[in-house]
């Protein structure tokens, strides 16, 4: 059974819909209101408060910490800066994604590592011999995501940090009506948006502070519906929905590699080995089997083929993430695995994995729908990730 | 020797736009000249009073063509539509209504006032969408003609016909209704309750000088339910920006399509050789050359100012003299220090988040028309309401907000001896915000700037021939082949090389562009342009 969040006194309070799921063992909200299509334009028009603290998060410390991080994560960590963050992945030693999330050097020796999937067990084995101390802080840390185009606004209100000098995948550490957070310009949305850390004891004091700075600026709390939109049309993939973790896997085919969910740049192999390198590299020598792409599907096609039925289209409120096969002629090359329509981009939007040899941009492939209990296909076409990327993001 | 362009378009409205936007990706080389210093016409975002950007004159949109936006690219040139999820009605009396999205909250609503109403409206829905339906194909295509003498119309206004008959008998009678009948009529079909049917029947007569008692205002209802957003018909939106950003995204897929727009180019006259359309004389006088020239202004000020009557076939003048282009509404923007605070529903909650429609009662939208009949502006205005800065804080400073007032009934011709427009503005703009403040009392200290249009000003600053919002009334007579006048709805005109493309063809008016699309397609087909 799930157990309330650090702001649960908060977020139930507000959650008129009584709408909750599970994630990692936390009560999640869905939507606060009467659906999730309010929450989802505040995170594009306004900015968007989402309760995150269901991620893991570990404290890697100590002398060895860098070196350590570096051997684990398919990413040169050592090269981080202080004060950076960087979006990671890592393998088990065949090459095989186990999760992906976040490295924060937030000191010379201290970095903190965010993830999907309970990961502590996994980093303390491969700890062994290096002088490092690993702390699972999933539970002492809160964390809140602030994102959308009013975030900043929202934030100088809110706190003392240098918010010009705070560059994307940035971290600075600030004060926040009183109390001590790590903030870091990092997100789920595709965004400008930030991520707030501090300590489960203050997560409340940090709630009503962003809630009260934000009403200026058309901050409202959203739920995790609105976030699944908004990281479709920002192209991100998903643990357990776009791909799974390799140690949960029972057949080699459910296993994914950096390179086939189309995170290749998460991969610096030209250094020491660390974990799974030597597989990522002759992978990269014969190229990926099958790869994560973007797809459009075609609007004037699906209304046709709802007409002929004399309905108007029929989409889903929200983002979908049901596994849909996908055809190239007769053939099935592949499945989209999350998929929404895209009230931004004015899109038909899915992720999909598919055979590398027809993965390539511009493709015309086949997605499969069903009206009325029947199956039909409709064309799609690759298209390049992430499908909305607004300068905002970075500026 | 001078260039000649493709095409030259006069007008840098929506519509105008859209047209250029067609007919250069189609490799036509294109001009837009626009008189006032930015582009949009009547859908134009402006910066009034600092850090308020006002959609000054058209402020939702819902018709805009969904094929339009996908093939422009709308979204890639800047276009962000934002729903609307709310219809927000308070009352005299302390009570509210509010619709919404969710239909067992609009049902609970709605049965504060009527049992019956609040389970009648979902069918009511279901039946406005088939109707928008079996609308949706016509309004995306030239208007059948059943007065064409060529085979081919012939073949489409049969076609048409059978679409109709196809209806089934009951659909067929209920969409015959819905041409001919009053607002208030059509729904009293449906409804009892009069706090249901006085809001929903003012969309019945929005940029039309009748009242929601007159025939023919159910079919303007139905205009008004017909957009669409992301295949919801009925749902209304804002644009991120106002609604100039619609402009701006359509200007950027003309450009980027390889059309020139030029602003501060207001056109004086059409150059004119045996007969035939060659160009256009600016105002400063310097003359362009064109192949074609198609004009975005309404019909009067094309053919009655640009063309001159004396260029024009009698019966073709005589037509079009009786086109009726009345001015019904006008237009307050607010720039506010804070919300506004409604007695009936008090707190900045989600209620403010839609449009707030003023209309109290039948009798009282009844007769805010009696005295605009006589040639007074409503004392007691219908008013459509939104605050889009709830929703898209980039136009207004943190804190601070927008407010868009439509007025409806402002009668372009006063009275005799009621003075005149430019004397009485401030006068309507007073009408307006008492109006307002007899369910929002505080809102008079809340007011930072205010604008107030009236016809007369709609007519002087955006070239809308009294004030028409829609280039022309969306009465039967002068909708599909009708429109502007019989025989001319295909946007070619008697004037050998000129065009229109504005709200005064079919399918008329609000941001839709399909008149602009269909327009530019016309002129492609027959190889001008």
């Amino acid at each position: 059974m799930p157990v309330p969040s650090p702001f649960h006194a908060r977020t139930a309070e507000l959650c008129e819909s009584h709408r909750w799921k599970d994630w990692s063992g936390y009560h999640a909200v869905c939507h606060f209101g009467d659906d999730h299509l309010p929450e989802y334009f505040a995170i594009r028009q306004a900015a968007g408060l989402l309760d995150v603290s269901p991620l893991f998060k570990y404290r890697v410390e100590g002398p060895d910490a860098a070196v350590f991080l570096a051997r684990v994560m398919a990413r040169d960590v050592r090269k981080l800066k202080v004060g950076r963050v960087a979006y990671c992945t890592w393998c088990d030693e065949h090459g095989k994604v186990l999760d992906d999330g976040t490295v924060a050097r937030l000191g010379e020796r201290r970095f903190r590592v965010t993830a999907a999937d309970p990961s502590f067990a996994w980093l303390a084995r491969h700890a062994r011999g290096f002088a490092v101390e690993i702390e699972d802080e999933s539970q002492a840390v809160a964390a809140l995501a602030i994102q959308g185009p009013t975030s900043r606004a929202v934030l100088r209100d809110a706190c003392d940090a240098d918010l010009a000098g705070l560059r994307f995948f940035g971290a600075t550490a600030c004060r926040l009506d009183g109390v001590d957070v790590v903030l870091t310009r990092t997100g789920y949305t595709g965004d400008l948006g930030y991520e707030v850390w501090c300590a489960r004891t203050d997560a409340l004091t940090v709630w009503d502070a962003l809630i009260a700075a934000g009403r200026a600026h058309g901050l409202r709390p959203i739920g995790l519906d609105a976030l699944d939109m908004a990281r479709v049309e920002a192209g991100f993939v998903l643990n357990g929905v776009d791909y799974w973790n390799a140690q949960q896997c029972l057949t080699e085919a459910q296993k994914s590699t950096p390179l086939e969910l189309g995170l290749g740049w998460t991969v610096q192999l030209d250094r020491e080995p660390f974990l799974g390198s030597a597989a990522l590299r002759r992978e990269r020598d014969l190229g990926p089997r099958r790869v994560l792409a973007g797809l459009e599907i075609d609007w004037p096609a699906l209304e046709a083929l709802y007409e002929r039925f004399d309905l108007p289209p029929s989409l889903p409120l929200s983002a979908w993430r049901s596994g849909v096969p996908v055809y190239a002629g007769r053939r099935q090359i592949g499945r989209a695995t999350s998929g929404s329509w895209s009230p931004t981009l004015k899109r038909n939007l899915a992720l999909a994995t598919l055979d590398a040899r027809h993965a390539a941009e511009g493709a015309r492939l086949d997605f499969e729908v069903t009206v009325e209990y029947e199956r039909h296909n409709v064309p799609a076409r690759v298209v390049a990730t992430p499908f909305f990327d607004p300068a905002r993001k970075r500026s | 020797m001078a260039r000649t362009w493709d095409a030259i378009v006069i007008g840098g409205g929506h519509n105008g736009l859209v047209c250029a936007a067609y007919l250069a990706k189609a490799g036509r080389k294109v001009l837009v000249l626009e008189k006032r210093p930015l582009v949009g016409g009547a859908a134009v975002s402006e910066e009034l009073h600092p850090g308020f950007t006002y959609s000054v004159c058209s402020y939702v949109v819902s018709l805009l063509r969904p094929w339009i936006i996908r093939e422009l690219d709308l979204a890639r040139h800047g276009l962000e539509i934002l729903p609307l999820d709310c219809t927000f009605n308070p009352f005299p009396d302390g009570r509210s209504l509010a619709r919404w999205g969710d239909a067992a909250r609009t049902r609970r609503e709605v049965a504060q006032f009527s049992a019956r109403d609040a389970e009648m409206l979902p069918q009511f829905g279901r039946q406005m969408v088939e109707i928008s339906r079996f609308v949706k194909p016509i309004i995306d295509a030239p208007a059948a003609d059943p007065l064409s003498r060529n085979p081919a119309d012939l073949f489409g206004a049969a076609a048409f016909g059978r679409r109709f008959v196809g209806l089934g008998p009951d659909m067929l009678a209920r969409k015959i209704k819905m041409l001919t009948m009053s607002a208030v009529d059509f729904l009293h079909e449906w409804f009892e309750c009069e706090q249901l049917i006085a809001p929903m029947a003012g969309s019945g007569i929005i940029g039309t000088f009748l009242g929601i008692r007159s025939p023919g205002t159910a079919y303007v209802l139905l205009h008004h339910y017909m957009g669409e957003i992301d295949g919801h018909f009925r749902s209304w939106g804002l644009a991120r920006g106002g609604t100039g950003a619609i402009s701006n995204a359509i200007a950027g897929a003309a450009r980027a399509a390889g059309a020139e727009i030029r602003t501060g180019a207001g056109v004086a006259e059409l150059r004119m050789h045996g007969g035939e359309v060659q160009g256009v004389v600016l105002e400063s006088g310097e003359e362009l050359h064109a192949r074609a020239v198609v004009s975005a202004l309404d019909p009067h000020r094309t053919f009655f100012g640009l063309a001159g009557r004396e260029n024009l076939p009698d019966e073709f003048a005589a037509d079009l003299g009786r086109y009726k282009l009345r001015g019904s509404s006008g237009k307050v923007n607010l720039a506010l220090d804070a919300l506004p605070d409604f007695v009936s529903r008090p707190g900045a909650g989600p209620h403010l988040m839609g449009d707030i429609t003023i209309a109290p009662t039948i009798d009282s939208v009844e007769r805010a028309y009696d005295q605009a009949k006589y040639g007074e502006f409503s004392h007691e205005p219908f008013l459509n309401i939104v605050i889009p800065s709830l929703t898209d804080p980039s136009v207004a400073p943190p804190g601070k907000h927008v407010m868009s007032c439509f007025v409806q009934y402002a009668p372009y011709h006063l009275a005799a001896g009621a003075g005149t427009w430019p004397l009485r503005r401030e006068e309507f703009g007073d009408a307006v915000v008492d109006t307002i403040a007899r369910y929002a009392p505080g809102i008079k200290d809340l007011i930072l700037h205010r604008q107030v249009l009236t016809p007369w000003d709609l007519e002087k600053d955006f070239g809308l021939t009294e004030g028409n919002i829609f280039h022309g009334e969306l009465s039967l007579e002068q909708l599909a082949f009708l429109r502007p006048v019989p025989g001319w709805a295909r946007y070619k005109t008697p004037l050998p090389r000129l065009w229109m493309c504005g709200s005064g063809t079919h399918p008329g008016g609000g941001i839709m562009g399909a008149p602009g699309a269909l327009a530019a397609r016309a002129m492609l087909r027959e190889g001008r342009a």
